[in-house]
């Protein structure tokens, strides 16, 4: 810190400039050296190697613990892991999910209706801890659209799609979160 | 002779200077400020109101929404509230990470403050320079809690998983060729604390390149220099807390006055300005991002050796782990009266403040033994700071007010809340 003299810790005492200290500074504002100084940080950064991440083509790294897009998902032998305990809606904050059960014919208790709502959904990840069978998990999907606003409405089937679609990866995820949780 | 009127005008809330959604209204004189009228309430979304119906779990996440440049010290506060009205001791490891990302959490801070101020007031290329780093720190958000932003990550009873042993890698593709994958990898290699620290040895550098794009820069000193003086009387009169205060030159930091969590261990100074102008606070807020950096280079030491549970084993607050809730009848009891009823918090109040990046953010809750608070008060330090804009800006030009904003590190999400 030379120019001005002044230090943010320093006692005042010492924040004074002395007036040898005032004319050289006086010449030297002629000569434009700070302004150099910022340039030459530029002009680094003008040669040096490229940070920039090139998306879509590249993406930046991501997290297993990732929290995007919601997916329900299916055991090993195709049936859905979902039993309607209903704790992801009575936990979620936003109140984006909505289900609703009914007995199936083989007399397992199922959800006849299961749809978050993305534009209420805050993506705070409580659906998924409360999950006592891992049915309701956050992928890693953050490309995501609707081009009306009902289609961000997500339902059952929509849900188990994605759930299906990525099944490997969230498998993989949730195996290497394990041990933390 | 005709009357001369002094000239009003509407500044925002759509003014790209305006950080959101303040809408000032300026009377002028010229071009001189006569008096600066700030109109808030933009962005209110009644979070103090709506934490009233949820259970102390729900409120967390919208704790993050608040000031939402610096999401994890706002849960401290609220989880801090909760620990102390309950009486529990915060297991010694959640401790050392929490005062970790509080740290992580103000460079954040002052990294945005710093290149939007630079932005407002002409230095263009801060910005690209300052979130260049917010980049790792957001990527070190993701590793511990899945969102780069709105973390929920620090909850009643410590935090809700420990830090990751590997961090995500960077993937081939067709801009990048292997080689260069394998050197954006390099520091990605160990566990978050391997990542944290390779970017603790790295960001001094960094701070000196911003000191030498504007310390000693004439145009960013023209700026900044004699503007928004606050005396150190005035100062403490209006409420200023956090840089805002210190840059008026008052020894003040909730961090050293009354510790909480494992500051008390921590080794690192209080920058203070003399002046009390927006170069001061400048200096303030870069010499606080240098002492940051060394307190999260203690915390890692001591994490690293340390290791240890991170949540408190009491099942009435903190749900059990999740294999034990799979196979036992009460563990799996006790997960579902916690993400149903939630937790009780006993009869009373209390007040809990945090040094957070902007001043003192507190949380004063009271509850009636419920599940929910009864009544929950945000002191936000943005509001305060904003309160005193009339008195910062009076006589000075119009293109200082942006300057006197910028200063400010104003956020509407916490002050409208």
């Amino acid at each position: 810190m030379a120019g001005g003299g002044r230090r943010v810790d320093a006692d005042p005492a010492l924040v004074m400039v002395s007036a040898m200290e005032k004319i050289i500074n006086f010449f030297k504002s002629f000569l434009l050296l700070e302004l150099l100084k910022g340039m030459s940080v530029t002009g680094r950064y003008f040669f040096a190697r490229h940070i920039t991440v090139e998306y879509p083509d590249e993406k930046t790294p991501q997290s297993f613990r990732f929290r995007g897009l919601h997916a329900q998902r299916r055991y090993a032998n195709g049936e859905e892991r979902c039993i309607a305990c209903k704790l992801c809606e009575a936990v979620c904050p936003a109140l984006a999910i909505n289900i609703e059960v009914a007995e199936r014919a083989d007399g397992t208790r199922r959800t006849t209706r299961y749809d978050i709502d993305m534009t209420k959904c805050i993506f705070c990840g409580f659906c998924e801890e409360s999950c006592p069978v891992d049915a309701i998990v956050e992928t890693r999907v953050y490309e995501y659209h609707g081009e009306k606003r009902g289609d961000l409405y997500y339902t059952k089937t929509m849900l188990l799609a994605v759930g299906d679609k990525h099944e490997e990866q969230i498998a993989r995820d949730r195996a290497l979160d394990a041990k933390y949780r | 002779m005709a009357e001369i009127k002094n000239y009003t005008i509407n500044f925002g809330p759509q003014h790209p200077a305006a950080h959101g959604v303040l809408r000032l209204v300026l009377e002028l004189d010229g071009e001189v400020v006569e008096r600066a009228d700030p109109h808030i309430g933009l962005l209110h979304r009644a979070t103090e109101k709506l934490a009233e119906h949820k259970t102390f779990l729900q409120n967390v996440p919208y704790m993050d929404r608040l000031d939402y440049v610096s999401m994890m010290v706002n849960e401290h506060a609220y989880v801090m509230a909760i620990e102390r009205m309950l009486g529990i001791e915060v297991p010694i490891r959640a401790q050392y990470i929490r005062v970790m990302f509080d740290e992580i959490t103000r460079i954040l801070n002052h990294l945005l403050w710093l290149g939007a101020s630079g932005i407002d007031l002409g230095a263009m290329t801060m910005f690209f320079y300052t979130f260049r780093e917010r980049e790792d720190l957001l990527d070190a958000y993701e590793a511990v809690s899945g969102a780069r932003m709105h973390a929920a990550y620090y909850r009643p009873g410590g935090v809700y998983r420990d830090l990751p042993e590997s961090m995500a890698h960077y993937k081939e593709s067709k801009v990048h060729s292997a080689a260069d994958i394998k050197r954006m990898n390099a520091n990605r290699q160990g566990s978050l604390l391997d990542f944290l620290e390779d970017f603790t040895n790295r960001f001094p550098t960094y701070v000196d390149e911003y000191e030498t794009l504007l310390t000693d820069n004439r145009i960013w000193k023209q700026r900044t220099v004699g503007i928004g003086v606050v005396s150190p009387e005035r100062a403490l009169a209006l409420g200023f807390t956090g840089p805002m205060l210190r840059g008026s030159g008052v020894v003040w930091d909730l961090r050293k006055k009354q510790p909480y969590e494992v500051y008390d261990r921590m080794d690192f100074d209080i920058p203070v300005g003399v002046e009390g102008d927006c170069y001061d606070r400048y200096l303030v807020r870069i010499e606080e991002m240098r002492q940051s950096n060394r307190i999260i280079k203690q915390c890692i030491e001591w994490l690293r050796k340390n290791p240890g549970p991170v949540m408190v084993e009491n099942f009435k607050i903190a749900p059990p782990k999740r294999a034990a809730m799979k196979e036992n009848m009460e563990e799996l009891i006790h997960h579902f009266k916690l993400f149903t009823e939630g937790m009780h918090v006993p009869e009373g109040e209390v007040y809990s403040a945090v040094e957070h990046p902007k001043g003192e953010f507190g949380i004063y809750l009271v509850s009636d033994g419920a599940n929910k608070p009864y009544r929950m008060k945000i002191r936000a330090p943005g509001f305060a700071h904003l309160s005193a804009l009339d008195e910062m800006t009076r006589g000075h030009m119009l293109a200082d007010v942006v300057a006197i904003i910028g200063t400010q590190d104003i956020v509407f999400g916490e002050v409208d809340r």
